[in-house]
């Protein structure tokens, strides 16, 4: 159908980064940024060209080029969504680095070009060894990105992303070969609505899920998100918190709970208990991190929590919060790493008792910094309270005690982000440098504004982000209705109210 | 059928011999000088022994009565076989201009080493392949030795040949049992035999049988030679071990499994399976504690033969298909690595083997340590590299064969051997740089292994049709 875009927004950074090897320094700053903006209005043509409640696939493209598997490609909303996060997120990645990259730049800017070529191959894949390839090769470039431009820490961080993360996708590969070899395809749409043998699905869901967990991080399995974080450069870190973290929770909602929804449901509770856990253990944890990039990172690990929450809510509402969660967190995180990475450049330390006081010399900054903390805490108005008002609600249907143990999360949210920016830019300078310190410069506004913007949009009207989403979730609760586990809510309306329809609808039933 | 029909099937062994005959010929009389040009003369017969294939050598059936067998399979291996025996002539000079003590009958003994390859794929009798096995290792035992004066290369050698000639034994013993409790020494009257149950002799045969090959491809507990021979032996000369006789060997193990063992399949894949879980778990764990890149290598080479041996272990068309595959891929990337190693020479042109040198590489050669990195990510099986594939393929076979639980294992262990391979690319992008360097080598070796990083690259994906197509063909002709 039509013309390949989405094979052009994958083709388009790979050959830039191939052209980027063989450029000098400066080319290739301004190669990275010419590639990743064009993709960037090609994602926005995409937006604009998808077709609101048209067919469930939009833009597909195949072509049986490998025998075993083909190149197949296409969209939904909610893959159109986070190709879109990427590709906004990407020039922002390049500006961020633009001058706190200086060694080996045209390397740099390759490696993240071929991020993003990975990124938007993850999200477009429809073919189930087509997004593996994708999927996996991220590691790679990633690898690189950690360990050659890294902090101190850098190469423990970054054998320890590569080996954790392997170790959870080879699993979920063996499973995709029992598949494939099960149902007698690799087009995900056609697996998608395969009915996998009840006694399979356990075992599937499983393998995915050691892949699923370990990229999105859920606890226990997060250790490798504060090092790789930590000691990644900033615009690695937005990367990694903005797209990378989602492909986790991208994985549940096109494979796990479609492609097998019994299973789905049986472990539930296994998902939610180790959700639970997450929001209220790793949000103590951030309360008490000295390091700033390290209680963000922690802070990312509760925030995803809430994605898994909802998407296991088996409800409307927890799966289109869950799913705005990742959209808002994928900006408010990338912003919250930059505006660490701006005072980091000039002061060269992540120590959150080095600063202080930047609200005096640095006004611009501590009010963009404050928006960004308020988002990531979920005040109304911003991106972050759609998505957890609406995983909460989610939640609560299914189960009040998730949703009373996961709203102890937003409070301790709004304590460790407002203890940050407290001892971050009130009171007063706690080192001379950091009094020294000067506001943001036209660079660094144009890369945080943006971002700004869109978190304000997705909180002020969200619905230009759930419409395209709308009837892909509702293909995922079609699929999921047969298996939904019974809530716990016993709801009554009024007071002499029958307890359900089927009852009511049978004296009615009887006069006909 | 005619004594020349047959002989028409080995046209490809035919052309090797007398071909490496006449050379050997020339170089008596001709002297050193003319090594190099006897090289490529011997790469010249590679290429004509390559294009026979196309004739009724690739694909005319059993010949000499059964004695040996012409068919895709055999043709398969032959081609691997000639490609890795003509990269290890080719990089040769190079190396021995540097090391010294080049001499005419390199190519020659490779030549020869090629011929007894190819007897071992084509063998359809146990005594065919015994002559065939000898051959090839007999020149084998002489290259390892090539630099007379290393007394690490004599090591090598002499190391290589005493546990060869025990292997040899142990396979003998394991021939004869075969022979005394089959009443035969042709693969088909083997099957016939064995479908009719297994005995204790026959069982006992058939295992002395799988160590004496298990040691020829190096599968763990056989391995302990390769770490030794592989240090010691010449890069190029490592470099030839590390891919034409593994390819042999393996092709030979998936004959005599298949065509003379199919009706005792279950008796048989139980050692698979073990020697495959030992050689990817042994061969990874053991490389991690490595700092010498040859015996990295070598390990890694460990580690390789058994992922390949799990396809043997699905025990279906598919499973042989899917190791063949391996095997073509693993060529690849093996040959590509070590002509990588062969540029690793300090400031003044001395070759040096240590990993710690290959520090920083990435900011003096960047062109080399992106070949580097490439063909170790793609040993690991990272994709969106090449080596990925046959590791998929082969797991796939398993999980169509029903060994699921096996799968899970297997690939979990490739966790293991991805650390080393890592461990590799750490030193060199991430290091800061060490001693001097030596510049860029022959544009030769510079293009081999241009050539060898484009087979392991993602344009790889777009030969799978032709793989798979020539692989399952090469596999059907076992069944």
């Amino acid at each position: 159908m039509g013309f390949p875009i989405l094979s052009l927004m994958i083709a388009l950074p790979l050959a830039a980064a191939l052209a980027c090897l063989f450029a000098g320094d400066k080319a290739a700053r301004w190669l990275a940024l010419a590639a990743t903006t064009i993709n960037l209005v090609l994602g926005i043509l995409l937006w604009t060209r998808y077709e609101i409640g048209g067919p469930q696939w939009q833009f597909t493209e195949n072509a049986a080029l490998f025998g075993r598997f083909a190149w197949a490609l296409g969209i939904d909303g909610i893959a159109l969504l986070l190709i879109v996060l990427s590709v906004f997120l990407m020039p922002i990645c390049i500006l961020a680095s633009w001058e706190a990259i200086e060694k080996r730049v045209p390397e740099y800017m390759a490696a993240f070009l071929l991020m993003e070529t990975l990124m938007i191959g993850v999200f477009a894949a429809q073919d189930l060894f087509l997004f593996y390839i994708f999927f996996e090769a991220g590691l790679i470039p990633m690898y690189l990105i950690i360990g050659i431009w890294g902090g101190a820490d850098r190469i423990y961080a970054s054998y320890k992303f590569f080996l954790y993360t392997l170790l959870g996708s080879v699993l979920m590969l063996i499973a995709m070969l029992w598949m494939a070899n099960e149902a007698g395809t690799t087009f995900i749409p056609a697996l998608m609505a395969y009915d996998f043998p009840a006694s399979a699905q356990t075992w599937l869901f499983l393998a995915f899920f050691a892949s699923f967990a370990v990229k999105m991080p859920m606890w226990p399995v997060h250790t490798w998100l504060p090092d790789a974080h930590v000691q990644a450069p900033t615009a690695g870190s937005v990367i990694l918190a903005g797209v990378l973290l989602k492909m986790g929770g991208y994985g549940f909602v096109r494979f796990s709970l479609p492609m097998f929804p019994i299973a789905s449901a049986e472990l539930m509770w296994l998902v939610m208990g180790l959700s639970m856990v997450a929001i209220v253990v790793t949000s103590l944890i951030a309360l008490v991190q000295e390091d700033m990039k390290k209680l963000i990172a922690y802070s990312s690990v509760a925030h995803m929590a809430f994605v898994t929450i909802g998407l296991f809510a088996f409800n409307r509402q927890g799966i289109e919060g869950a799913l705005m969660v990742m959209l808002g967190h994928g900006l408010v995180s990338g912003a919250l790493f930059l505006c660490v990475g701006v005072i980091y450049d000039r002061m060269h330390s992540r120590e959150i008792s080095r600063y202080g006081g930047l609200a005096n010399n640095m006004p611009k900054y501590a009010l963009l910094f404050l928006l960004f903390t308020m988002a990531s805490v979920g005040l109304p108005g911003t991106s972050n309270f759609v998505g957890e008002f609406l995983s909460l609600i989610g939640a609560y249907e299914i189960s009040s005690w998730v949703a009373f143990v996961a709203t102890t999360g937003v409070i301790l949210g709004a304590a460790y982000m407002l203890y940050l920016y407290a001892r971050i830019a009130y009171g007063s300078a706690r080192t001379a440098e950091a009094s020294a310190m000067a506001d943001l410069t036209p660079r660094e506004l144009l890369i945080l504004v943006p971002i700004a913007l869109a978190t304000l949009w997705m909180g002020v009207y969200p619905e230009s982000f759930l419409s395209p989403m709308r009837n892909d979730v509702g293909a995922v609760l079609a699929r999921l209705a047969p298996a939904a586990p019974h809530s716990d809510a016993q709801v009554f309306v009024g007071k002499t109210a029958t307890p359900a329809a089927p009852h009511s609808s049978l004296p009615s039933e009887a006069h006909h | 059928m005619s004594m020349t029909a047959s002989l028409a099937l080995t046209l490809p062994e035919l052309i090797l011999s007398i071909g490496g005959m006449l050379l050997l010929m020339v170089a008596a009389f001709g002297g050193d000088g003319l090594a190099r040009a006897i090289g490529w003369g011997a790469v010249a017969l590679f290429g004509a022994a390559a294009f026979s294939l196309t004739g009724p050598a690739g694909s005319g059936g059993p010949g000499f009565d059964g004695l040996y067998i012409a068919d895709s399979f055999a043709a398969f291996a032959k081609l691997l076989v000639y490609i890795a025996a003509a990269v290890s002539v080719m990089i040769a000079p190079g190396f021995f201009a540097r090391a010294g003590g080049y001499r005419a009958e390199y190519p020659i003994l490779i030549l020869f080493s090629a011929v007894g390859m190819g007897m071992m794929v084509s063998a359809g009798d146990l005594l065919t392949l015994y002559v065939g096995l000898e051959l090839q290792s007999l020149s084998a035992y002489v290259l390892a030795g090539f630099l007379r004066r290393d007394t690490r290369s004599a090591e090598a050698a002499l190391k290589y040949f005493v546990l060869g000639a025990l292997a040899s034994g142990i396979l003998l013993y394991g021939i004869s049992l075969l022979y005394g409790f089959t009443g035969t020494t042709l693969f088909a009257g083997i099957s016939d035999s064995l479908a009719r149950g297994i005995g204790t002799g026959q069982m006992f045969g058939l295992v002395f049988v799988l160590a004496g090959l298990a040691f020829k491809i190096s599968a763990v507990p056989f391995h302990m030679w390769t770490p030794d021979v592989y240090e010691g032996a010449p890069t190029p000369v490592t470099a030839f071990f590390a891919s034409a006789p593994k390819v042999a060997a393996m092709a030979l193990l998936m004959r005599v499994t298949v065509e003379a063992m199919g009706s005792a399949t279950d008796a048989w894949r139980q050692i698979v399976i073990f020697a495959a879980l030992a050689s990817t778990i042994l061969g990874g764990v053991a490389a991690i504690g490595q700092s010498n890149f040859k015996r990295l290598l070598a390990y890694s080479s460990i580690n390789n033969v058994g992922f390949a041996l799990f396809g043997l272990a699905a025990g279906t068309a598919e499973g042989v298909a899917a190791t063949l595959t391996y095997l073509a891929v693993y060529v690849a990337m093996t040959l590509g690595s070590f002509i990588c190693a062969l540029q690793m020479r300090d400031g003044e042109g001395q070759p040096i083997e240590t990993i710690a040198s290959l520090s920083g590489l990435s900011r003096r050669r960047p062109a080399l340590a992106a070949g580097f990195a490439i063909f170790m990510f793609s040993l690991a099986g990272i994709p969106p590299l090449f080596g990925f594939w046959p590791k998929f393929l082969v797991f796939d076979a398993l999980v169509r064969a029903g060994f699921w639980p096996l799968a899970m294992v297997g690939i979990a262990t490739s966790v293991i051997g991805a650390f080393y391979y890592l461990k590799i690319v750490k030193t060199i992008y991430f290091d800061e740089p060490a001693a001097d360097y030596a510049p860029q080598g022959s544009p030769l070796e510079a293009g081999l292994i241009a050539l060898a990083a484009l087979a392991v690259s993602p344009l790889g994906y777009l030969a799978i049709p032709l793989l798979d197509a020539t692989s399952m063909a090469a596999a059907r002709s076992l069944f």
